[in-house]
């Protein structure tokens, strides 16, 4: 069994006991445990069921790394699925539950698929491609509902997360990732020089795998050595040092990714987020990720019980837990006895060392074999078994061939300590274009500092020491240093251990724990034909769980060269992507959440509408009323009271969310000739002109009127959700290709509240409100801008119409904006005024034909097709747009033009996009002609109306179309005329 | 995450402060041209694996556009200068031929502009 040692654990606090539950169960632990060595302490073995095939699993690892013990973690709101617990700390109060089991981890019925994967070849490389594809019923009755209910990894929590996340930007001259001794004597030289440092570590504490493997540094042992270069570190001012902070990823020109964990080990805890986010820009980044172990692969090597020899030793010296009572290591390399000298030393018996290797010497096994240890060379571990955790192995001798020689002997153990040699992680140097060379003699991919990723500068800008660039011992990575050095020898590869007998009969090796790939489903792939590794990755899964393949990936390509009879850096690793380990989603949102997801832009009037009955509708990013709701109004009864108000009597609006650019310059008429597709230049001063806008290809994009309001100065209006893309367009232009011309252009859209008053009534409510200009038909034309006072507000008044009434926009600066709002409700009263919103506003648009950015086009609908020709001037030379517009395409006949479209019957309403069709079929894929474009009920007329873009529909004019829209539903509508009402424009021209 | 000097206000721009405008240095083409001639403007665009010349504006900053001569590989950036020019500076080219010895200007003046 598992259990705690009475002393030792440099992690842990024996003086402060923590309780904790797993799967509802109480269990004891100290603060600086991680879950997995609390459970461990608590010989909780087993802690989940694999992906697949349910198989029992415990802890292999004892950091990032870890493949198998995920579980669930946390309450309610805070539960959290897919936590490793090697890197979970441990606090008072964790609720941690172990996945994917039904009914119980001790029972659980899907294993059977483990049983049955022997005689059929479910869930083997491939399955998911060749299974899913027939019969097309299985989805129904099998595939949905048990194999995803079967395979999958935890289960995501329902609440809305109660913790606060956030972002931090950081810029430093050296970023240094990992706080074992490699980086922190990289950021200490750093730090020296004068620069400026960032040292980031992923777990709580410094000093990486030295606090268990670095003997004696400088005369010191490695923790006090660590100890006392972190305290140096701290003292001087120009170097930061963050804990539980990983960095996630390398990107371009010196960007990077941290992850810092703030308060995960003390949750609910007010004034601290539970993540941050660091986005950090570094002139220099030092990669210090340190190496991983891998894990050896023979018969059954998944069952709990079976630990990375370097975790075992970890959980001994840092947590103060031994793992099991009887152990059997297995290597093929001289690090390995490291643990078994641990474990013997522990108290645990060593049952025997394993080794892969014909001859072993070298110091460490010297001093097993003073301790009595038996070495077994040349022999390898032909199966584990065990139920629930490992009770035996059977080991035997490797055969010259490769093959498991036949006189095996048994060994009882609850422990198998396993090494297949270290991989570099070479993760963070690869995010950004590093590339990796294979080293032959250490048997793993290192950084090739030949290829590095590179700064703007065209410079190498990232450099990797210690571990993670193959440089695996204390004295390697600390060569001025005095180290108690110990020679290895050298390591030999070995990626699989052969079962004897009946190739893999009843046993499985696995090489991804964490996705269930087996040895046999990396060959089965290439007996397949999938020679690239990242097809092989993607059909075998191999490498594509969360935990990105740590402990599997190079098992896996080195076992597919094999199989493919290529050399390893033939076959390459996959591609190393961001983030190293997952990170929270909570994080990547910062506090982008609710009300701070997205800025929300408001008129100065938005709280006197919101006061006032408004029922809002989002419009790009500003909040506009819909409509104003009555008591006991739905929004149907508002939109048509306020329609037939303002057709009436008199209706106000606010447009304040209209967009204004100011294009002032002598050269502003000419540059307004090239921006619209109208004449701009001949406008006179306190005029208005509706004008076009179409982009390069000729498409129209935006629309609104043109004000000339002075010799030299232009007021533009747009779309109220274009007014930043059309500022950005003309600056575009104004910039890199007309910039001789003397214009400048300044959006103040925000500048200006602006109130549209239409209707019959519309002048006398100006007039009674108190206006300092003369109003009169003669004195302010249809299409004419006077500047003057309104209700003692500075105004500026535009004789324009978007509804077909008597209309005024009259725009004030923003501070007038509610005070001019009320005085014109007041003066209105009266006259009968009532506020209309959005909708209203569409309805008198769409009665009146005007044409909505957005609704009638779509960016491949041009002006002519709008029946717009007499807004686009033939007399120009040029103007955006105009070449495009002579293209074939945009002057052949058949293109969909905009039409109106009465219905049948009254009281019917197209759906909006209904298309019609040529003719009518029992069912779908009928050849259509065009489609409905806006569509309303229109209170005014009684009647249905719409607008569609029809293939030639300027030419059909009379016909009838056919709309089928829905299932045994058809509508019929009428092309007509898209000016519904008031054609000869008598209600405005008063 | 690109880098960039902003030219206009000598800000070091992150590329979440751009706006990326495509390749550089296009002869617009308009009434008159040819159908061959504006499409080519209009839709052809180079994809070099190597040098290229782009603009960018410093849209979350002084509003500018600006050229920026880079490579497409390495992802260095030799220079950025005005997008008042209609082809690269002396400077630039200088700045690059330092870099890639080898690399010759593939740039040619229209003929139907010439």
């Amino acid at each position: 069994m598992a259990r705690r040692l009475d002393t030792g654990g440099l992690l842990i606090d024996r003086d402060q006991p923590v309780r904790f539950t797993f799967n509802g169960r109480e269990m004891d632990g100290f603060v600086g445990d991680t879950l997995a060595s609390a459970l461990l302490a608590n010989d909780q073995v087993l802690v989940g069921r694999s992906f697949k095939y349910h198989r029992p699993r415990g802890i292999m690892a004892s950091g990032a790394e870890e493949p198998n013990a995920l579980l669930g973690v946390g309450k309610g709101a805070r539960f959290e699925p897919n936590q490793r617990a090697t890197t979970t700390e441990l606090h008072d109060g964790m609720a941690a539950t172990s996945q994917n089991h039904w009914p119980s981890l001790e029972r659980d019925i899907a294993a059977l698929n483990a049983k049955v994967a022997g005689m059929l070849p479910v869930f083997s490389a491939g399955f998911y491609y060749k299974t899913f594809l027939y019969p097309r019923a299985a989805w129904k009755w099998l595939y949905e509902p048990v194999i995803r209910h079967a395979a999958g990894l935890g289960k995501a929590p329902v609440k809305p997360d109660p913790d606060t996340y956030e972002h931090l930007h950081a810029h430093t001259d050296v970023l240094v990732i990992g706080g074992g001794i490699a980086g922190i004597a990289a950021a200490r030289q750093a730090a020296e020089a004068g620069r400026e440092v960032l040292l980031i570590e992923q777990t709580a504490h410094w000093g990486g795998r030295a606090l268990t493997d670095g003997d004696v540094i400088d005369g010191h042992g490695a923790p006090d050595w660590v100890a006392a270069q972190i305290a140096a570190l701290e003292a001087m001012p120009n170097v930061r040092l963050r804990t539980r902070c990983m960095g996630a990823g390398l990107y371009d020109h010196g960007y990077a990714m941290a992850y810092e964990r703030v308060s995960d080990h003390r949750p609910g805890q007010h004034g601290a987020p539970r993540h941050r986010l660091w986005r950090i820009r570094a002139r220099e980044i030092v990669v210090a990720s340190g190496a991983i172990e891998r894990p050896l692969t023979f018969a059954n090597n998944d069952l709990p019980g079976v630990m990375l020899a370097s975790a075992v030793r970890d959980y001994i010296g840092l947590w103060g837990v031994l793992p099991g009572q009887r152990a059997v290591v297995v290597a093929n390399n001289d690090d390995a006895y490291r643990t078994a000298l641990a474990l013997h030393d522990a108290g645990a018996k060593i049952q025997a060392v394993v080794d892969v290797r014909p001859e072993v010497t070298g110091a460490l096994p010297d001093q097993a074999r003073a301790r009595q240890i038996e070495i077994l060379t040349g022999h390898g571990i032909a199966k584990a078994s065990g139920k629930h955790r490992v009770e035996e192995v059977e080991i035997g001798p490797i055969q010259p061939d490769g093959t498991m020689g036949s006189r095996t002997l048994h060994r009882f153990c609850d422990l198998v300590a396993v090494s297949g040699g270290w991989s570099p992680v070479v993760h963070l140097w690869s995010h950004c274009g590093g590339k990796l060379i294979w080293d032959e003699t250490h048997a793993m991919f290192r950084p090739d500092p030949s290829h590095a990723p590179m700064g703007a500068d065209g410079q190498a800008n990232t450099r990797v020491v210690g571990a993670a660039n193959g440089d695996l011992t204390t004295a390697a990575i600390l060569p001025s240093a005095k180290v108690g050095a110990s020679e290895e020898a050298t390591i030999q590869p070995h990626w699989f251990t052969p079962s004897h007998g009946k190739y893999a009969h009843g046993t499985k090796h696995f090489v991804d724990f964490q996705n269930d790939v087996t040895a046999a489903d990396v060959r089965l792939a290439a007996r397949e034909g999938y020679e690239s590794v990242e097809h092989t990755k993607r059909y075998t899964t191999l490498g594509m769980a969360t935990d990105q393949g740590k402990t599997s990936n190079i098992n896996g390509l080195a076992m597919l060269a094999e199989a493919l009879d290529k050399p390893i850096p033939e076959v390459g690793t996959t591609t190393f992507r961001p983030p190293y380990t997952p990170i929270s989603m909570g994080a990547i949102t910062g506090s982008a959440t609710g009300p701070l997801f997205k800025a929300v832009r408001q008129t100065p009037m938005h709280g006197h509408h919101a006061a006032n009955g408004a029922d809002w509708e989002p419009v790009g990013d500003w909040y506009r009323a819909y409509c104003y709701r009555r008591a006991g109004e739905d929004r149907h009864a508002a939109v048509h009271r306020e329609v037939l108000n303002a057709r009436a009597r008199v209706g106000m609006l606010d447009a304040s969310t209209l967009g204004k650019i100011v294009v002032k310059g002598p050269d502003a008429g000419t540059f307004l000739d090239l921006i619209y597709t109208n004449m701009m230049s001949t406008l006179k001063p306190g005029r208005c002109r509706y004008g076009l806008m179409c982009n390069e290809n000729g498409f129209l994009f935006d629309d609104g009127v043109v004000v000339r309001t002075g010799p030299e100065e232009f007021l533009c209006h747009t779309t109220s959700g274009g007014a930043d893309g059309v500022h950005g367009h003309m600056e575009e232009w104004l910039q890199t290709e007309w910039w001789d011309l003397k214009v400048h252009t300044l959006n103040v859209t925000d500048q200006w509240a602006q109130i549209a008053v239409a209707g019959p009534n519309a002048r006398k409510v100006l007039e009674d409100a108190g206006c300092d200009v003369d109003l009169s038909a003669a004195a302010l034309p249809f299409m004419s801008y006077v500047e003057g006072t309104l209700a003692g507000c500075p105004v500026r008044i535009f004789r324009i119409s978007f509804s077909g009434e008597l209309s005024y926009e009259i725009a004030t600066p923003a501070g007038y904006g509610l005070p001019l709002w009320q005085a014109l409700e007041t003066a209105g009263a009266a006259h009968g005024i009532m506020p209309y919103g959005t909708e209203a506003l569409h309805i008198m648009r769409a009665e009146k034909g005007f044409i909505m950015i957005g609704d009638e086009t779509d960016g491949t609908v041009t002006p002519q097709d709008l029946g717009l020709n007499w807004a686009v001037s033939k007399k120009k030379d040029d103007f955006i747009g105009k070449r495009a517009q002579q293209r074939s395409d945009l002057t052949r006949s058949g293109r969909k033009q905009l039409v109106g479209l009465m219905c049948e019957n009254p009281k019917d309403v197209l759906p909006d996009g209904a298309h019609a069709v040529k003719r009518l079929r029992e069912h779908i894929a009928m050849p259509t002609i065009g489609h409905v474009t806006s569509t309303y009920y229109s209170p005014t007329l009684g009647h249905g109306i719409a607008m569609g873009l029809i293939e030639d529909g300027l030419s059909r004019r009379g016909e009838w179309l056919t709309f089928p829209v829905g299932k045994d539903r058809v509508m019929r509508a009428q092309i007509v005329d898209p000016v519904f009402f008031d054609p000869e424009g008598a209600k405005q021209n008063v | 995450m690109l880098e960039f000097t902003c030219p206009y206000c000598g800000a070091v721009c992150a590329e979440t402060e751009l706006h990326p405008g495509g390749e550089a240095h296009l002869t617009r083409h308009g009434p008159g041209s040819s159908d061959g001639a504006f499409t080519a403007y209009m839709f052809e665009r180079k994809n070099p694996k190597g040098v290229h010349f782009e603009r960018w504006r410093h849209q979350y900053g002084c509003g500018k556009w600006f050229h920026a001569a880079r490579c497409t590989v390495t992802l260095e950036v030799f220079g950025t200068y005005s997008a008042q020019v209609s082809e690269p500076p002396e400077d630039i080219i200088a700045a690059i031929k330092a870099r890639r010895p080898d690399w010759t200007p593939d740039w040619t003046v229209d003929e139907e502009d010439a």
